[in-house]
């Protein structure tokens, strides 16, 4: 097997640890991000794969790109990814069984030969000349060598990327625009619903949640004078989250006092 | 230190994305899979720019980084549209044009 024969720098050894001390970790963040159940768990583990890479950017000379990830990767968008999840619902944990039969094998197996085809041809390539190294290139410091580079041979490229990020920027905003299909309520027609509609029971508001001794109530409802829960005094989005409690269980009688003082 | 071993760490990190994306089922979990894959290909760019002595490797890189922020602002918003009709974020639901 033809070795690439690279050895870079003086720097051998310093870099030879962190590697290996580093790339089991990312390796074994990036599995963990595949097998973890919750999303959130998983964002925490890519934002330590990235911070990994840009330590790895900067161990190998590329320091504006090893800043970079670090702003844009763990900071802009890991935060953006967070956001979603928070948006969408933390609890939306994914079940991890398989909707397609056969395919999480087929896709271990066609995998592990994807990696072992690109792990060998690594292992077999030659460059044919031993490595350079940046020393040279990064001799009037890294960041004016890149952006000597990105204004003239790659200005155009560039250009057309920055109209790339504003079309995204605007197709996010199409995608995220709301349309009310009805006009919001105003002021004056919710008052006139509340005291010409049907009923005057909530003409006064609705009632308040169910005040306990021994609890937090705005998940409880509010009991009505004949002992039953009185149902609209809870919030509708807790009720739709599940997040509520019945009264049964504050009644007078049914509460045990034998309890010890809560934490 | 060989830096090919960079490169194998690239393709290893890359398969696992890739496993990712087929496996996973929340579609945010398949799209930090995809942003996996694109910073594995940018850490085998990062390296042939070492191994060749060239800065051309890390300007790809870059632009890289820009096109995948591009892709994760369209994405999550698609996410977040799809989320909003159909109360799931999961890739096997939104199979409406399939039935």
């Amino acid at each position: 097997m033809v070795d690439l024969a690279i050895s870079v720098g003086t720097t051998q050894n310093p870099e030879a640890i962190l590697f290996w001390v580093l790339a089991p970790l990312t390796v074994a963040a990036a599995l963990g991000m595949l097998l973890v159940k919750k999303a959130v768990h998983s964002a925490i583990l890519m934002a330590s794969v990235m911070i990994n890479l840009a330590i790895f950017y900067i161990a190998q000379d590329a320091l504006f790109l090893g800043i970079v990830q670090i702003v844009v990767y763990t900071g802009a968008v890991m935060m953006l990814f967070l956001f979603i999840l928070m948006l969408v619902g933390v609890d939306s944990s994914d079940s991890l069984t398989e909707t397609i039969t056969g395919l999480r094998p087929i896709a271990i197996v066609a995998s592990v030969g994807f990696g072992g085809l690109l792990i060998s041809l690594i292992g077999r390539a030659t460059l044919g000349r031993s490595a350079v190294g940046l020393s040279e290139a990064n001799m009037n410091g890294n960041v004016k060598g890149l952006a000597s580079l990105l204004f003239s041979t790659y200005v155009w490229p560039f250009e057309v990327v920055s109209a790339l990020l504003i079309t995204a920027a605007l197709g996010a905003m199409v995608l995220a625009h709301h349309q009310r299909i009805q006009t919001r309520p105003t002021q004056r027609e919710m008052s006139t619903a509340r005291f010409r509609g049907e009923s005057l029971a909530n003409a006064a508001g609705l009632p308040g949640p169910g005040v306990y001794a021994r609890h937090n109530a705005v998940d409880v409802p509010a009991l009505l004078p004949d002992g039953t829960p009185a149902a609209n005094s809870i919030n509708a989005t807790l009720k739709a989250r599940g997040d509520m409690l019945t009264s049964g269980s504050f009644e007078l009688g049914k509460v045990d006092t034998s309890a010890e003082e809560e934490k | 230190m060989d830096a090919a071993n960079y490169l194998y760490l690239s393709a290893l990190l890359f398969t696992i994305g890739a496993v990712g994306v087929v496996v996973r089922r929340n579609a945010i979990v398949v799209f930090m899979c995809i942003e996996l894959m694109l910073n594995a290909a940018n850490l085998a760019f990062v390296t042939f720019s070492r191994i060749n002595g060239d800065l051309n490797g890390q300007v790809v890189a870059f632009f890289t980084m820009v096109v995948a922020a591009c892709e994760v602002v369209v994405g999550l918003a698609i996410i977040v549209t799809i989320y909003r009709s159909r109360r799931s974020a999961s890739v096997d639901d939104a199979s409406l044009l399939k039935r």
